[in-house]
């Protein structure tokens, strides 16, 4: 019970750190890939503490609490997945979040964010049939939703859900938002709809939504440990190893690839849902 | 209290330029001269934005454009005229159309002169903005207490 309270707390504490550090390190390993020096790895940090400190512009009185309602149930989804709750709850509740996401966009009359907020529906679409597939890949696995079950097994889990791990691999480029699928919104400046679902969020309100992407982004990652964790303590370190690598290989993927259309996101993740994940499952309900 | 300037956003907006100083503001962020070293992205939401770049005189189109993209952005926010038209109208000042420049409509921070400007110029141009972005920022937190 105590560890537990401990991960939450740590998990509150550090992941916008360890959120905004990977994406300095993101932003100064992609300038290098496209021969640029790059800003400083402190830089996540440097635009949080300018938008804090910027003039307030609020389109409505909504979109910030919609935005700080993105941010708390997103870090609740995280808490929870970091307390060795149910997995299950823990997907369904990041859906939850992100739909606040897509009312704080749609609260305004831009007609950029309201495409940016539609995209978002769409990208949704696309990856929560393969979310919801890890989850029962990792019931028909251990015998269990609950984290703290998942990461007790005498095996990683990655041994009898490869397939699910490519699929997930595939669609959490959607959720980090980086090329081929930064759909709705980049991190890159200047695209066809501005800056699409954050395009009417300023100052404190866009400063939100960053914190809320850094807890993203570990959540994500810590789904990523749980394929690679099993019962003994090395277990952890190399888990972490590989939650780094997986992140950088996601940078790559940014730098190498131009943004698709969104029906050809929209199967190509329905594809590889079918493929990697369906046929993954097939085996285990058959097998295990 | 974290300094605006450790994170300028910048605008670019064309009023009416031949298009020469917009390759040179583009070129800033090509791996040679790379921008972003210092943190500058170049978006293009005025919402977001600190720093306001404008290539090219004003005429009566672009006027009201100009006009609005500057009431969006949030203070404290800075104006760059980049290229001899945004400072002055330059060879198109008599033409019936223009109406001169950019400091003609709204108040200009920087003006970097040049046909066209070169990118060490408007880089110097874009880093002394940021001198004066920080004096805002000081000047806007010493009147709100």
């Amino acid at each position: 019970m105590v560890m537990k309270a401990i991960y939450v707390i740590l998990f509150l504490i550090f992941a916008p750190f360890i959120g905004g550090l990977l994406d300095g390190i993101d932003r100064i390993i992609s300038a290098r890939m496209q021969r640029r020096k790059g800003p400083s790895i402190f830089q996540p940090f440097y635009d949080l503490g300018k938008l804090f400190s910027k003039e307030m512009i609020a389109v409505n009185n909504v979109q910030l609490l919609l935005n700080l309602s993105y941010l708390v149930i997103l870090v609740i989804a995280g808490a929870m997945l970091f307390a060795g709750a149910d997995l299950l709850m823990v997907l369904f509740i990041l859906s939850t979040a992100d739909m606040f996401l897509i009312m704080a966009a749609s609260s305004d009359s831009s007609p950029y964010a309201n495409m940016g907020a539609s995209r978002e529906m769409m990208q949704m679409m696309a990856y929560e049939p393969l979310t919801l597939l890890v989850a029962v890949g990792f019931y028909l696995t251990t015998g269990s939703f609950h984290v703290g079950t998942i990461i007790q097994q005498p095996v990683s889990a990655v041994l009898w859900m490869p397939g699910l791990l490519v699929g997930f691999m595939f669609t959490a480029a959607i959720k980090f938002r980086k090329s081929p699928f930064d759909l709705s919104t980049s991190h890159h400046a200047h695209q066809e709809m501005v800056k699409g679902i954050t395009t009417e969020m300023s100052g404190t309100t866009l400063a939100i939504m960053n914190i809320a992407e850094y807890y993203e982004m570990v959540v994500i990652l810590g789904i990523f440990f749980l394929f690679f964790v099993n019962s003994t303590w090395w277990s952890w370190i190399v888990a972490l190893a590989i939650c780094f690598v997986l992140f950088l290989m996601e940078t790559l993927w940014d730098n190498i690839s131009a943004r698709l259309k969104w029906k050809t996101v929209l199967y190509g993740c329905w594809v590889v849902t079918l493929v990697a994940g369906g046929v993954n499952i097939l085996i285990l309900m058959l097998d295990k | 209290m974290a300094k605006v300037s450790k994170s300028p956003w910048l605008l670019h907006y064309d009023a009416s330029s031949c298009n020469g100083c917009d390759i040179e503001v583009l070129d800033c962020l090509t791996p040679k001269y790379d921008i972003e070293r210092f943190g500058i992205i170049n978006t293009g939401d005025p919402f977001q934005a600190d720093i306001f770049l404008i290539t090219g005189g004003v005429n009566s189109q672009t006027e009201s454009v100009v006009k609005q993209i500057y009431s969006q952005m949030p203070e404290p926010k800075v104006v760059v005229a980049v290229g001899i038209c945004a400072c002055t109208g330059g060879v198109f000042k008599e033409c019936y159309n223009i109406k001169g420049g950019i400091d003609t409509v709204i108040p200009v921070d920087v003006y970097v002169p040049g046909c066209a400007a070169r990118p060490e110029a408007i880089i110097d141009g874009v880093l002394k903005a940021l001198k004066v972005l920080d004096a805002k920022q000081a000047a806007l937190e010493a009147k709100g207490r």
